[in-house]
């Protein structure tokens, strides 16, 4: 049983890890504000499937880490995922029961959302955005949703994490 | 299976409670506020990143690899032809530079002399490290890269960076393995400068666009012309004094505003280099070195 527990540990921290690493890959300089919230998705369907095992405290630490990785303050990104991982939390008995189509709704609000939160500390600091930077990576990251859905969970259940 | 999943899954957040969702949630933002208002305004925070960072390191050369794999055998399959093509350019290149270095060593022994005459010290050759750059992204919304070179090398926060055209940068926060700089079209950055052509001194400022750096309170009626070449003053004591910034490419001068606009290009090539030179500046006990507050960030 302990041993099983492990295992599924290591399938989430394994999908957050390949999530950083999407965040970082180096893409073209157009293509840089459509990159979907990798982190946020993963965080997203975790707080889902295992609201009693990932939540607010995961998602800050996330956060924390995504934001060494990117350069930014630190906290800003742990703001972020620290309030989607509570709202996800409060909505996945409604959310989780929806077909995956009608998940993706959700999930670009709760993205859009997250998009807010970091654009908004950005404009405290006083860094210029541009409009389309609201929409853009939310609208990615639904797209991509199904995919990032379907594939966790089958790892869920090929690695019986619970 | 599924069902004993779901009894699982049903029966354990009544056997375990913590404090409840919305509190932890108010702790987790709160302590993100204080962290964020803490790394913004002091560098207390430093040492966590840098400790955090060497933990995402592994990640980010993870990512750097394949793709530094990738050059590497395209520059492998590259045909012969062109590969002797562009040993050739070089070699004339290396034998133009060679003789122009000739020409500058003896303008510079020369620049020595003279100022010894006028009893101003004698500015002393930087150290230099060549770093490679991280094929990674950071957040899209500044200019910054990492490096591969960290305080194991003897890299420090603070340190500028330039490459073979101008200056690129300096570094803001350093791992032992890895470092991040800031580059001079960041929003956030601001660089001491002076005209080449003479010497009038203003503060070049990042646009957060790719290739613009605009300076800031220049006075209409102030002597700038497109074309002009933009060098660093040295002043601040952050930046070594004399490296290439860039030329201003447009001047808009509208009476109705206090100050002119000044559009300049970077000399260093930011977006397209690989490697970079860190640039130790020696303590240089000019008479012109004066503090003034240099980089904003």
């Amino acid at each position: 049983m302990t041993n099983r527990h492990r295992q599924g540990r290591w399938i989430i921290v394994i999908s957050f890890l390949v999530a950083f690493m999407l965040s970082a890959l180096p893409m073209p300089e157009w293509a840089s504000l459509w990159r979907p919230g990798w982190v946020a998705l993963v965080l997203i369907y975790w707080c889902m499937a295992l609201p009693q095992k990932v939540g607010v405290a995961t998602g800050w630490l996330v956060g924390l880490m995504l934001d060494v990785l990117l350069g930014t303050v630190l906290g800003q990104h742990a703001l972020a995922m620290c309030v989607i991982a509570f709202v996800t939390h409060k909505l996945h008995r409604q959310v989780r029961v929806l077909p995956v189509w009608q998940q993706g709704i959700s999930v670009f609000l709760l993205v859009f959302f997250y998009q807010i939160l970091v654009l908004w500390i950005n404009g405290i600091q006083g860094v210029p955005v541009e409009v389309v930077a609201y929409w853009a990576s939310p609208l990615v990251s639904t797209v991509l949703w199904p995919w990032v859905f379907i594939i966790l969970r089958d790892l869920r259940r090929r690695y019986h994490v619970t | 299976m599924i069902q004993r999943q779901l009894v699982i899954k049903l029966a354990k957040p009544l056997f375990i409670r913590g404090p409840s969702a919305s509190i932890r949630l108010l702790v987790f933002v709160v302590s993100s506020l204080v962290v964020m208002t803490v790394d913004h305004r002091s560098q207390h925070l430093e040492s966590v990143r840098a400790a955090l960072g060497t933990l995402t390191y592994p990640l980010q050369y993870a990512i750097h690899v394949p793709i530094k794999a990738g050059r590497w055998a395209i520059e492998r399959l590259t045909a012969h032809a062109d590969l002797v093509a562009a040993n050739s350019s070089l070699r004339e290149k290396q034998l133009l530079l060679q003789s122009r270095l000739e020409k500058f060593s003896e303008i510079e022994s020369e620049n020595r002399r003279l100022r010894e005459l006028l009893k101003s010290s004698v500015k002393v050759g930087e150290r230099v490290l060549i770093a490679e750059l991280l094929a990674v992204d950071l957040d899209p919304f500044s200019r910054r890269i990492v490096l591969n070179k960290g305080t194991r090398a003897g890299v420090s926060e603070g340190q500028s960076l330039i490459d073979a055209f101008g200056v690129m940068g300096q570094v803001v926060h350093t791992g032992p393995f890895s470092s991040t700089a800031l580059l001079i079209t960041d929003p956030s950055h601001a660089l001491p400068v002076q005209i080449n052509r003479n010497g009038m001194r203003a503060v070049a400022v990042g646009t957060g666009s790719r290739e613009q750096l605009e300076l800031a309170h220049v006075p209409n009626s102030a002597d700038v012309q497109v074309g002009d070449l933009l060098i660093t003053s040295g002043l601040g004591g952050r930046f070594p004094g004399g490296y290439p910034v860039g030329r201003i490419i447009r001047v808009e001068r509208d009476s109705g505003r206090p100050f002119a606009k000044v559009v300049v290009q970077p000399s260093a090539r930011l977006e397209r280099n690989r490697e970079v030179l860190l640039v130790w500046k020696e303590p240089v006990a000019d008479s012109t070195t004066r503090p003034q507050p240099e980089a904003r960030q």
